[in-house]
């Protein structure tokens, strides 16, 4: 099943209902845009001490330890759909 | 600033011998004599003014801009953010004010000094004398009318401070042990606790500012030897719940928020470590610290002493120039021991980063559209970060646009989550906005949601 409003595939459904309820965010897991940016000025806004519970609870659901010396790390949370990308290419559960 | 009179100069670096190491960086130990090079180096081609902001991430070129500029008799300026309306604020204050940077932080709207290469130093024969009474930072907090206060400190001040505070964790002279730090050196904590303790106790400071767990964890299983770690319940709660080996350490120092009994006997339990909690404020600078798993009881730093009179406790003594006031709440148990209640109301700190309430509202109130608008800061739970809320009046805004001028003009951390929009704010006689209609306000605005749960 795809969101077609969002165009989110069935994982990144349940990425954004983590990241909504890790974070306490103000808005609808529909709402967020595969596409936009999570970090920084646009987007969703996410700042570091979100990027340090996200990585905790990812952690926590999908057995990955994120790494900010990989060189990957800032394409990983360029958007919700590179995160859904990382974490099923690493996942180890 | 009597105190400062009493030695009127004092070395750059306690390190003892000039092959000592000062830092790790990249995998390579920096000698002390090759950072006294490098910052005489830098110290020449800093361009000829008063004020220099010094963005540099790297830990090791942040102190190296940082004795630079002293050398020059320049005032490192120690903002509580680089937002552009703050920029632009402190430019107009701090003429000539310039921007000292090593590429990682994004461009700011000040002339910008590229941190050089400087391999071709050449050490001094004699380490240099910074005098005791010079002004070499200025810290700022965040005043009512959205210009920040500033407060200045004396290298003098700076370098008692942190000499104190290696005296309470115990490793004075300790050449054997490198600090890793997960704080920024730009912050006022991450300034005395791992940079001028670096500078002042001869311990070894490590470049880098990891920070996932398991970078951390990588860092430390790095360093050969002795290491302690410099950071906060943020990062102590992630480590805890990573699931990760947490190698042996021999001191937390840790600050910026609440550290409860608990997390602290963990954190003390999984590291093997000894853990001091440190209190202080911009005014003063560091006060105080306790090993939290054993006590809820602060002791002051060596010199320093309490005094109360009336509803207000006042500290003196050591490093602190004259008397100041604690604006906490404070129970004094004698003229070193107390116990903090907690901060007073107007105080907002999220992760490290202080602001008040009145110097938000102020910001949140001057963005053309809002009619009225207060923050409120919910209650924190343990190492876990609680967001501020905003209750907003603002018929023709969304919350985007308003989140977008924010963004503009306070610190990223300080945005509102949620905003609320309501009507009219549930402003009392005098127009006070009581704590208690706040809480009640957020609670009838979560209260769909809440019902659907429940």
């Amino acid at each position: 099943m795809t969101d077609t409003a969002n165009n989110k595939s069935e994982f990144e459904n349940e990425l954004a209902k983590l990241l909504v309820s890790a974070l306490n965010l103000d808005i609808s897991p529909d709402e967020i845009d595969p596409e936009a940016p999570l970090y920084g000025d646009e987007g969703l806004g996410i700042d570091s001490i979100d990027v340090l519970e996200i990585s905790l609870a990812i952690t926590k659901q999908y057995g990955i330890q994120l790494r900010s010396d990989d060189e990957n790390n800032a394409r990983i949370f360029a958007s919700l759909r590179n995160l859904g990308q990382h974490i099923q290419q690493h996942r180890t559960k | 600033m009597s105190a400062d009179q009493a030695v009127s100069s004092i070395p750059l670096l306690r390190h003892k011998a000039h092959g000592a190491t000062f830092a790790w960086r990249g995998g390579n130990a920096v000698s002390a004599a090759r950072f006294v090079a490098e910052a005489g180096a830098l110290a020449a081609r800093l361009p000829e003014q008063k004020y220099v902001l010094n963005l540099c991430a790297d830990r090791y070129r942040f102190a190296v801009g940082f004795s630079a500029a002293m050398l020059r008799g320049q005032i490192s300026l120690l903002p509580p953010n680089h937002t552009p309306d703050l920029i632009r604020r402190l430019s107009l204050h701090y003429p000539g004010l310039y921007c000292l940077s090593d590429g990682a932080q994004g461009p700011v709207m000040l002339p910008t000094v590229a941190y050089p290469d400087l391999s071709g130093a050449i050490a001094p024969t004699a380490m240099p004398e910074i005098p005791a009474a010079q002004v070499a930072a200025i810290v700022f907090t965040s005043g009512s009318t959205g210009d920040p206060m500033p407060n200045e400190k004396t290298w003098g001040a700076l370098a008692r401070n942190v000499t104190a505070e290696a005296g309470r964790l115990g490793i004075l002279e300790r050449n054997d042990l490198t600090l890793l730090g997960t704080v920024p050196p730009q912050h006022m904590y991450g300034f005395e606790s791992t940079v001028l303790i670096a500078l002042q106790s001869g311990v070894m400071m490590h470049a880098d500012k990891p920070f996932y767990p398991a970078d951390i964890v990588a860092r430390l299983n790095a360093i050969s030897g002795a290491r302690a770690l410099v950071t906060t319940p943020v990062h102590l709660r992630t480590l805890l719940a990573s699931g990760l080996a947490l190698p042996a350490v021999e001191q937390i120092v840790c600050a910026t928020a609440p550290l409860s009994r608990d997390l602290a006997a963990q954190a003390e339990q999984c590291f093997g470590a000894q853990l001091h909690e440190i209190y202080g404020f911009t005014e003063a600078g560091q006060v105080a610290s306790r090993r939290t798993a054993l006590t809820d009881e602060w002791r002051t730093f060596d010199g320093l002493s309490l005094r109360r009179q009336g509803e207000v406790t006042y500290v003196s003594g050591g490093h602190v120039a004259g008397e100041l006031p604690l604006n906490d709440i404070i129970e004094l148990h004698s003229d070193t021991t107390f116990l903090l209640h907690g901060r007073t109301a107007d105080l907002i700190n999220i992760a490290g980063k202080r602001t008040s309430l009145a110097s938000l509202n102020h910001h949140l109130n001057a963005i053309a559209g809002v009619r009225d608008g207060a923050f409120f800061m919910p209650d924190e739970k343990d190492g876990e970060t609680a967001r501020l809320v905003a209750f907003v009046v603002a018929p023709a805004l969304s919350n985007g646009e308003i989140t977008n001028a924010l963004r503009q003009r306070i610190d990223p951390i300080f945005l509102p989550r949620p905003i609320v929009r309501v009507d009219a704010l549930p402003r009392n006689a005098t127009g006070k906005l009581p704590r208690a209609s706040l809480e009640l306000l957020l609670r009838q605005s979560r209260g769909a949601e809440v019902k659907d749960i429940k």
